[in-house]
Order: C-alpha cells, then structure tokens, then sequence
C-alpha cells in the first residue's frame, strides 16, 4: 500500500483495488503469523486447513512448516520451542481427530504455563454442528484447558484474532490458545486488518506489587530466622533468574526450585537446596518444613510439593509472589501477597529491603547463621545417594555421565516417570531454560517431541531427551520427523522394562502386585533407530556405558542410546502421596 | 454462606459457557444464574448466586476473574444491593372460595395475575428470595401444577435514608413508598 503513488485519485485506486483480489484467510492468517515474529510452525494437514496448507506452500521461503507424524508431537515441539526461545509456539493441525491429538499438549501447556498458539480447521461453518465429517467442537472441549480460544466465524476478525491471540498467549501467566478456523473462512476473502481493527471488547490487565505488601514483605524477610526461597516455573517464564540470583545473594537465603524451577536457579550454587517436593532433597524438604518463612516466587503450591497441604511448611509465614491473582490462596493462604511479575517483584522487594540500611541487611544475614548450621546439617546427613552396581547399570549414574559427558551444557528434556526425576536430581542445571519438562500434567510422550523443539530453537547446540522405555513408545515416531529435517536431538532410554514409576509406587505402597507394567517385550530400540535413518547404539554393561554415550553423543545426527538400567530401582527419598517431610523415605531399606 | 456474584462478560458466542465451565470444572456450586445485557450492548452481565466459605467465593472471583472476556467480577454481597428473583406459577383455583383466597394471597404478596382459567391461574411473583419462596409455600396447599422461576439478579444501591445507605431492604421500600 505504501508504495503506491500519492498522485492516485481515488477513482484510481478503488479502480487498482478491482484488479488486485483481496487475500483470502489463509493469507491473512499467514501474514498475521509473521508480522508476530513466527518463523517455524509444527503441523499436520488435512481436509479443514487446506487453504492454509495452500498458502503455506507460496509462503515457504519465509516460513518453515515442520511436518510432524502425530499431531501431539506438533504440540509438544511447539512447547519445547516455546520454552527454549521463550517465544511463542506455533502448531497447526486439521479439525476433528487433529484437534482430539493436539488436545493432550495443550493441556500440558495449560498446566505448565507455556505460551503456544494452536491453530485448529474446522468444518465449514455451514457445517457447524452438523455432525459433519471430522467435526468436533473444538472450542468446547479445549475451553477448560486453554487460557482463552476462539471460534473464528468472520474472516474479517482473523487477523485481529490473532494478533490478540499472541498477546494473551505471552502476557501475564502465559498459556496455550486454541484459535479454530472454519475452512469456508480460511477461503474467504476480505482486506488485512491490523491490530487496531480489533471488533472485541478487549480487557487489559496490568498487576504491580502494592508498596504497602512490599513493606511488610520486606521487613518479613529481614525478620525472618529460617527463611526459605521457594521458587518455580515463574522465574523461568518471567526471565527473573538474574534478580533471584541477586537476591538470593545479596540476603544470603536458600533457595528451593520445584520441578518446573529448575535451572531458575544455579544448582550447584552454595545457596541452592535442589529440588522439593515428593522427590526433592532431604535438606530442602526439612528446611521448608522448619521454616519461619517462605519466600514462594512463580509457584503455586502444587500437590506434589506440599504433600498433605496442612502440614506444608507449618511453622512459616508465606510471602507469595505470582503474576496469576488466582495462584494466591488457592492452596496457601500466604500472610503476604505480591501479584506481580516474578522479576519486577523480586527487584522491587531487594531494593526496599535495602531501604533498611546496609548495617541492618548485614545482621539480619549474621542472624541466620544458625539456620544454615543446621541447613549444613540436613545437606551432609542426607545427600542424594544410590547404591552402585558392579553388573548393572544404574539410572542415576546415567545421568550423572551424561552431565560429565556434556559438561553440564545440554539442554535435557525429559518424560514423565522415574527418568524424569533421575534427571531432576543428578544433572545440576546452569541456567533458565536449560530443563524442559512436562510438570503438571505429567504426560508421556512429551520428551522427545519437546526435545525436537528446543533444537530447532538451539541449532547445533546439545539437546538431550531422557525418556523411559515407556513414554518412548508414545512418541518415538517422531524420530522421522528430526532426521527429516535433521534436527539431531540424542534420545538416551533409561531402559528398565517397566513402568518404573507405576512400578516403584506398586512396590511400595500396594504389596509387590504389579499390576500391568511390564513392558519387557518392546521393538529392539537400536533397531528402532536405524529404521527412522537415525544412530541406534545400546549399553548393558556398567563398563560400556561411558563409550556407549560418548558414541551416541557424538553423532551428528538424531542418536539414540538405548541403555539398560537396573530393573527395580526405585527414586528417593520419597514423601508418600498426601503426607509430609516427616514422612519421608529417604533410601530403600536393605539395599 | 451465600454470595451473589456479578460478572460482567463481553456479550459473545461461548462465553457463558466458559464461566459455567469453570464453575463445573473447579467444583464450585451454582445455585442460580441469570444473564442479560447491560446499558452496554457489548458487555453482558451475568448473575451467579453461589455458596462458599470466605477462601472459595476469592478463589471463584480469582478465577472468574482470569477469563480473558471478564471485566469485572463483584461479590455484591459484600454493599448495599437488591435482589430480585421471579416465579411464573400455575395454580390450581376454580371459581369461588379457592380463586378468592388465592387472590388474597397474590394482594398480600403483591404478585399479579398474567393467565386465568375455569380451574386456574398463573401468577406473576417477584421480590427477593425469600418473599418468592414464602409465597411458593402459601400457595402450595392450593395446589401448585408448574412453576418456573429465574435466577436471582443484583444491583448495587443508589439511595440513601437520612444520608446512609439503608441496611435492609425494607428500609428502603419504607421509603420510597412514604
């Protein structure tokens, strides 16, 4: 438009506008796409998007279509790209069967707060609810698990739609959004609108810590006798790494991450207690259970942290930091709350406690040299510990090889299940966004396609997916897709034949009666590997292991590293579902 | 404790699904509802009457609150309000002694007759909870064929009596009606 000539009478240009047909949805939506930075999108097509699919093909050049085998890897990809960049995520995928298999990774998404946008086809809106073929009503059953979604019912809206899509998909607590578009609107045709031509009402929020909790959290923390930070996926999302660090140092508290807030936090940093929770460390989980306060940063008090919630951190008084209101008291009650970006909270509350004076900052400091006595204490009694193998190969020490072998730069994606909190444990994290892992839902499968999207997202950098013989077999199909677009994500299988997880809770807690989790008769996974065109190699001995890994790691291409742990191994310590640190299993007995 | 909750929602396909949704999804309880435009025809205002302790009506005003098309969720309980409700109510009354009395009835409550028959009535009631459940009962032993009723609705208070808000709604109907 702009390059037209001014001289132009208007005749002229309603004359010129004749002559130029207006862009049909599928542009406009494409157009919308990379005017919001979008690059890559993981799809799969079908009947509903085959406008889309259309313009895609013109559109090529700038901008890249990954052609996944199920359309939960495109979701999952669009996640691990999305919390690798930090950038929003992209899947596309038809209607119907497309969106009942796109629906598990965006409740992953939903739980876990990532920003993706999943673009849906629907039936023509003449069709709408019709029971047409590959119809289902795709708003309807993903409304409970996205932060919002849209039915697209006039072209004209489209691209207003998803320019506010991006917007809610990044902003505040981030989220997944579903935008479903009928096929009859992707065809129609009509002028791109930008931003400004929004038909909606539009509610913008906009939270900031109060001064006066800012105060009383401030004079809290320098109150406080056993202080603990316990932060979460928050300050990764929030980009608040560095103002936690700072903070952390500068009043000498020990930091707890959850499960999502690992690499939030540095894990070998003389501060850091590791994770808590149901799998967390000894130290962490007493020092929460004694302390006086509980700094909660980008958290939101989840059952497998807290155990039994009543008994959760009794003695403290809770400062709860989070930019979602309805984070804050949903489980805890907190005496403090911040609703405020995990980052501007943090960097605000450390300047006004400075405001205190530095005299007053370094002896409230001195006073806790008591508490870390006794943090000191917890930290040698119970380290995490296993019990070495001279035959066998142990999970833990797969892990702790792979972190020597990657000098502790990769980044990990993980499953769900025993792997998973192995790989939690035993690889110390260095930085944001270096830990990809499905927390709230916890969905198999999630590791490998999660891990194909943070390579996109890293080029030739390390990524490593750490998956189960299990979750593996979700959604090793996408192998194909990686040596396709050669994208040479390495797959290390902690192989034990099991459901581990299923298994370690069946042993423990229901008598040894284990009950459907016998996976012992799985395809030969090196073999696996050579079919999909990728490096298969597999370790069964404790003495291959190093060479096995080294091997697989050093392939160019997709590898997978097949190798076969202990059968019954089980993770600890453990807290039992619904209990609390006193009930804490730290090592099995006997072995 | 009982809570009225107003929530002003834009007025679009599917979006009282999505707070009805999440009321199902989180368990919370619904005990009305009603919805209807506001003064604003692109705003809806949708009315819930909901039970809860003081922790679960702030998680239901979070939440509510978090949905992207919500402008404004008020627990109105909390002010000055009035609420109202109607019933629509199929009578039995044949003409004589049982029509008279259950005109008495309609007088007393100050309800009105939209629909009469040889053997009965429809009576129009309004007024807050309670006084619609109290005329319900009065009624009953007449013999009531149907009933339906609406969810409640709110509004916050204009008026004042001797320059405060009137607590009880009586108080006001005192004064404006004096």
């Amino acid at each position: 438009m702009s390059a037209q000539p001014k001289t132009l009478s208007p005749a002229d240009q309603l004359k010129l506008a004749d002559t130029i047909p207006e862009p049909r949805g599928a542009e406009i939506l494409i157009e919308a796409l990379l005017h919001e930075g979008v690059d890559s999108i993981f799809g799969y097509p079908g009947g509903a998007v085959l406008h889309i699919y259309d313009e895609l093909w013109r559109y090529r050049d700038r901008i890249t279509h990954y052609l996944v085998r199920h359309e939960q890897g495109a979701v999952h990809m669009a996640e691990g790209y999305a919390r690798a960049s930090g950038r929003v995520g992209v899947a596309l995928v038809t209607s119907g069967p497309g969106a009942t298999n796109a629906m598990t990774g965006i409740a992953n998404a939903y739980m876990d707060s990532t920003p993706i946008v999943v673009i849906t086809g629907q039936v023509p809106t003449p069709l709408i609810g019709t029971d047409a073929f590959q119809e289902v009503d795709t708003v309807g059953i993903t409304r409970s698990c996205v932060k919002h979604n849209y039915l697209v019912r006039d072209v004209r809206d489209l691209a207003a739609i998803v320019h506010e899509a991006f917007h809610l998909a990044r902003t505040g607590r981030p989220g997944p959004i579903v935008i479903d578009i009928p096929k009859d609107v992707s065809a129609a045709r009509t002028s791109y609108s930008s931003l400004k031509n929004i038909s909606f009402p539009l509610v913008e929020r906009k939270w900031a810590p109060e001064p006066r909790a800012l105060a009383e959290a401030a004079a809290a923390v320098m109150k406080a006798e056993r202080p603990v930070m316990y932060v979460g996926g928050g300050i990764v999302n929030s980009g608040a790494a560095e103002a936690l660090l700072a903070f952390a140092e500068e009043f000498q508290l020990p930091v707890t991450p959850t499960l999502m807030g690992l690499g939030g936090f540095p894990s070998v940093h003389p501060l850091c207690l590791n994770m808590l929770g149901m799998h967390g460390t000894y130290a962490a989980n007493m020092a929460v259970a004694e302390s006086d306060l509980l700094i909660a940063a980008g958290v939101r008090f989840d059952d497998r942290v807290t155990g039994k919630l009543a008994t959760f951190a009794p003695h403290a008084r809770v400062i709860h930091i989070d930019i979602d209101p309805a984070n804050v008291g949903k489980n805890r009650a907190p005496e403090i709350s911040l609703i405020a970006d995990a980052r501007e909270a943090l960097t605000a509350l450390q300047t006004e406690i400075k405001k205190a004076g530095q005299l007053y900052v370094e002896r409230s400091v001195k006073r806790r040299a008591v508490w870390w006595e006794r943090i000191r204490g917890w930290q040698l009694e119970q380290p995490l510990r296993f019990t070495g193998s001279g035959d066998q190969i142990k999970p833990q020490t797969v892990i702790r090889e792979l972190h020597r072998l990657t000098n502790g730069d990769a980044l990990i994606a993980t499953d769900v299940g025993q792997h998973q909190m192995w790989a939690a444990q035993f690889y110390p994290f260095k930085r944001s966004r270096q830990w990809i892992t499905s927390g709230g839902l916890g969905a198999m499968g999630y590791g490998v396609p999660a891990a194909i999207g943070a390579q996109l997202v890293l080029g030739d950098q390390m990524v490593v997916a750490v998956v189960g013989d299990g979750g593996f077999q979700m959604t090793n199909q996408e192998l194909a897709m990686a040596v396709q677009y050669d994208l040479p994500i390495k797959v290390v299988i902690m192989n034990n034949g099991y459901l581990g997880m299923v298994r370690q809770w069946q042993e423990m807690f229901y008598e040894r009666a284990y009950s459907e989790v016998d996976l012992s008769v799985s395809p030969d996974f090196v073999k696996l590997a050579e079919a999909y065109g990728a490096f298969g190699v597999r370790a069964t001995r404790p003495d291959e292991l190093s060479d096995v890994l080294s091997a697989g790691l050093s392939h160019k291409g997709v590898a997978v590293m097949d190798i076969v742990v202990t059968k019954e191994e089980n993770v600890f310590p453990i807290v039992p579902a619904g209990g609390n640190s006193r009930d804490m299993i730290v090592h099995s007995e006997g072995v | 404790m009982r809570h009225t909750l107003s929530i002003v929602v834009a007025d679009q396909p599917g979006e009282l699904s999505r707070i009805v949704g999440l009321f199902s999804a989180r368990g919370f309880n619904i005990e009305t509802l009603s919805v209807g435009q506001t003064n604003a025809p692109e705003w809806s205002r949708v009315t819930v009457v909901t039970r809860g302790d003081d922790r679960t009506i702030e998680q239901i005003v979070k939440q509510c609150s978090r949905l992207a098309r919500v402008r404004e969720v008020l627990d109105v309980t909390m002010q000055p309000h009035i609420e109202r409700e109607m019933a629509l109510i199929d009578v039995e009354a044949t003409a004589g002694e049982r029509r008279q009395e259950v005109l008495s009835l309609v007088g007393v409550f100050r309800a009105k007759v939209v629909d009469i028959s040889q053997t009965g009535m429809i009576i129009e009631a309004s007024g807050n909870k309670e006084k619609v459940e109290a005329f319900i009962e009065l009624l009953r032993p007449m013999g009531i064929r149907d009933i339906t009723r609406t969810g409640c609705i709110a509004i916050g208070r204009i008026s004042t009596v001797n320059g405060a808000m009137p607590v009880a709604e009586e108080d006001l109907a005192q004064a404006v009606s004096s």
